[in-house]
C-alpha cells in the first residue's frame, strides 16, 4: 500500500532547481534510504514532504489526502515525523525529557500546566521503553547537551519515534560518527523502526550503510530521480557507480 | 516502571527539597520577631518584587524571551487598585486581587498577541514599546492617572474586613499583617510556579527556548505556547504590582516606566535566570540593594550599573549560580580528596 506520494514536486532556490519534478512513492512498511551526492536535492525533498519548505508546485498525498498546503503540525499529527542532518535536541532537558515531550506532544499533553510531567506513569513507563530500546537508559537522568555524538544521533532518532509516526524521515543518522557507531546506531534505528513496523526514509552517504539496511533505495541527482530498486538493481545501475563513486560499485 | 532504586533519589530529593522550603517558609514567618518595623516593610517589598521577577523569567529563563515591557504588567496591577479606591470606593485586599489579577491576565493576553509575532530583539522592542504606551497614558491623562502626582492608596482591611487599621499604631500593625498577608500569597506563587515549570507545559516551553525548530517538529504549537507563557508571566508580575500598591500608598507613573521594566531584569539577572530560586533571591536581594545604594549615594544608579557591569562580566549565572557552581566545586575537590 502507497503511504506517500509525490506528484511532480518542484522547488526553486534561484537558479538552483532543488527538486525538479519529483514523483516519489513510499509504501508502508518499507525501509527505504534515499542517496546522492551533496546538493542532489535529498534534504530539500524531505523539508518539502515534512513542510519545513514549501513547494514552488506539485503535490504531496499521505495516505491518499492532499496535505500539500498543510502545516508543520498538522503533518505530525497525520503521522510524518523526521530528524534531522545536524542534531536538534533540547540540550538544557535531560535525556529522559527530550523524549518524554515526544510522547506528551503525541498524546496532546503538552498544554497541561496544573500536573507534574514526571507524574504522568503512562508517559514515563513509554518513555522510559522507548530508551531503553534505543540503548540509552542508563543515560535518562544526563542533559542531552552532555551526551555523545553517536549517542546525541540516537536520540535525535528516539525524539523523532517517540511520537509514533507513520512514516519517519531520518536526514542522515549517522553523519558525524566513527565507523564502529555507524554499526551500532544503524543496527538499533534499524531494528526498533522495523520492530515498531513504521516506515522509514533514510537519507545517507554511506553507501555501505545504506546496502546493508535498505529495501529499496532511490537515486538522486541535480534534483531528479536518476535510479530507483532494490540494493541489487541499484548495484548493477551503471548510472549510480559513475556519479557516486566515478567507478563501478564492489559486488 | 521505575524500579525501587532509581525511584528512591527521586523521592529523596524532593523531599529535600520540600524540607528546605518549609525551614525557609518557617524562618521567613518568624522574621518579624527578630527585626525591626523597617526592615519587615523592605522585605516585604523584597517578597513582592520576588513574585514579579517569578513571573517575568517564566518567559526569560523558561522561553528564552527577553521582555523589556514587563513595567506595564506591575503598573496595571498597581493602577487598577488605585482606581478601585478612588472611582469605586472599594476597599479591600481581597476585591483588589479577584478583581486586578483577571485586568493584568487581560492585558497580558492582548499585548502578548502582538508581542509573540517575533522574538529575540524585536520582541524586547515590541514589550518595551507597549510598556511605553501605558506609561506615556498614565502621564498625560492626569485628571484620570493623577499625572505625575499619581493616585493614593490607602492601606486596605484584609481577610475581608476581620483586620482593618486605624488609629494609634495602625502602620506597624499593618506593616506587620501585610507581611504575613504578602508572604503567604508569595509561597502560593511559588508552589504554582514549580508546578508549572514542573507540568508539560513547562517542559514544552523550555524545548522552545533550546531549539524552536525542533519543537515544532515535535507538534509544540510554538506561538500559542509562547502566548500562553506570556499571559501567565504577565499575571504574576500584574499580581505583584496590586500587592505593591498598599504598601507604597502611591501609585506612579514611573512604575510603568521602561527603568521599572529594566529593574526586574536587573533582579532577575542578578539571582540568576536559569534557576527555579534565581529570581526569587534576585527580587529580595535588589530590593535591598537598590533601598541601601539610594541611602548611601546619590549617585545610586551609577552604583547599581556598576553592580550589573560586574554581574554580567563576572557571574553571569547570578547569585544561586554562583552558588550552585561553588557547591560543585567544593563536592568535586571533596571526592577527589577521598
Amino acid at each position: 500500500m502507497t503511504l506517500l506520494r509525490t506528484i511532480d514536486l518542484r522547488k526553486q532556490f534561484g537558479e538552483t532547481r532543488a527538486c525538479d519534478g519529483i514523483n516519489f512513492t513510499v509504501q508502508q512498511g518499507e525501509f527505504l534510504s534515499l542517496v546522492g551526492s551533496n546538493g542532489a536535492g535529498k534534504t530539500s525533498l524531505v523539508n518539502l514532504i515534512s513542510a519545513h519548505l514549501t513547494p514552488d508546485s506539485g503535490q504531496i498525498l499521505f495516505e491518499d489526502k492532499d496535505i500539500t498546503n498543510t502545516t508543520v503540525y498538522q503533518r505530525i499529527r497525520a503521522g510524518i515525523a523526521r530528524s534531522f542532518q545536524i542534531v536538534n535536541l533540547f540540550d538544557g532537558l535531560s535525556v529522559h525529557d527530550n523524549v518524554a515531550l515526544s510522547v506528551f506532544s503525541r498524546d496532546r499533553k503538552t498544554a497541561r500546566v496544573a500536573s507534574l510531567a514526571d507524574h504522568d506513569a503512562d508517559v514515563y513507563r513509554e518513555t522510559m521503553e522507548v530508551l531503553a530500546q534505543f540503548g540509552l537508559l542508563d543515560k535518562s537522568t544526563f542533559l542531552a547537551g552532555g551526551l555523545a555524538q553517536g549517542e546525541r544521533k540516537l536520540l535525535d532518532v528516539a525524539v523523532a519515534y517517540a511520537l509514533r509516526p507513520k512514516l519517519l524521515f531520518l536526514d542522515e543518522p549517522t553523519s558525524g560518527v566513527s565507523t564502529r557507531d555507524k554499526t551500532q546506531i544503524m543496527d538499533t534505528v534499524s531494528s526498533v523502526v522495523r520492530a515498531g513496523h513504521v516506515t522509514a526514509v533514510v537519507i545517507e552517504h554511506d553507501m555501505d550503510v545504506v546496502f546493508r539496511y535498505s529495501d529499496r533505495i532511490v537515486m538522486m541527482h541535480e534534483g531528479r530521480f536518476l535510479a530507483d530498486g532494490t540494493p541489487e538493481q541499484i548495484r548493477a545501475n551503471k548510472d549510480v557507480a559513475n556519479i557516486l563513486l566515478g567507478a563501478p560499485l564492489a559486488g | 516502571m521505575m524500579s525501587p532504586e532509581a525511584i528512591a533519589p527521586a523521592w529523596r530529593s524532593k523531599l529535600l527539597l520540600l524540607v528546605a522550603a518549609l525551614v525557609v517558609l518557617v524562618a521567613l514567618a518568624l522574621l518579624p520577631h527578630f527585626v525591626g518595623l523597617y526592615q519587615v516593610q523592605l522585605f516585604t517589598y523584597g517578597l513582592i518584587a520576588a513574585i514579579a521577577a517569578l513571573g517575568f523569567n517564566l518567559l526569560l529563563g523558561y522561553t528564552g524571551l527577553l521582555s523589556f515591557g514587563h513595567s506595564a504588567f506591575f503598573g496595571i496591577g498597581a493602577y487598577t487598585v488605585a482606581f478601585l479606591v478612588r472611582d469605586a470606593d472599594i476597599h479591600a485586599m481581597e476585591l483588589y486581587i479577584l478583581i486586578g489579577v483577571p485586568i493584568a491576565a487581560l492585558l497580558s493576553a492582548l499585548l502578548g498577541y502582538i508581542c509573540v509575532r517575533h522574538t529575540r530583539i524585536f520582541f524586547g522592542i515590541l514589550t518595551l514599546a507597549l510598556s511605553q504606551v501605558l506609561w506615556s497614558l498614565a502621564l498625560k491623562l492626569f485628571w484620570t492617572t493623577g499625572g505625575t502626582d499619581g493616585l493614593r492608596v490607602p492601606r486596605p482591611p484584609l481577610l475581608g474586613g476581620m483586620l482593618t487599621f486605624t488609629g494609634s499604631g495602625a502602620f506597624s500593625r499593618f506593616i506587620n499583617a501585610y507581611y504575613y498577608y504578602v508572604l503567604v500569597i508569595f509561597a502560593l506563587c511559588v508552589v504554582l510556579m514549580w508546578v508549572i515549570v514542573h507540568s508539560p507545559f513547562g517542559k514544552a516551553l523550555q524545548a522552545i527556548r533550546d531549539n524552536e525548530t525542533r519543537a515544532a517538529f515535535l507538534g509544540i504549537r510554538i506561538r500559542r505556547f509562547r502566548w500562553m507563557a506570556f499571559l501567565i508571566s504577565g499575571t504574576f508580575t500584574g499580581l505583584a504590582g496590586i500587592l505593591w500598591a498598599p504598601l507604597n500608598g502611591l501609585t506612579t507613573p514611573e512604575i510603568l516606566y521602561w527603568p521599572f521594566s529594566g529593574e526586574i531584569v536587573f533582579a532577575a539577572l542578578l539571582g540568576g535566570f536559569r534557576n527555579f530560586t534565581g529570581p526569587i533571591i534576585g527580587g529580595v536581594v535588589f530590593t535591598y540593594l537598590k533601598s541601601y545604594a539610594v541611602a548611601t549615594t546619590e549617585y545610586w544608579q551609577m552604583l547599581l550599573g556598576v553592580v550589573l557591569v560586574l554581574l554580567v562580566m563576572v557571574l553571569p549565572t547570578g547569585i544561586v549560580g554562583g552558588l550552585a557552581a561553588l557547591v560543585r566545586l567544593l563536592r568535586g575537590k571533596r571526592k577527589q580528596a577521598a
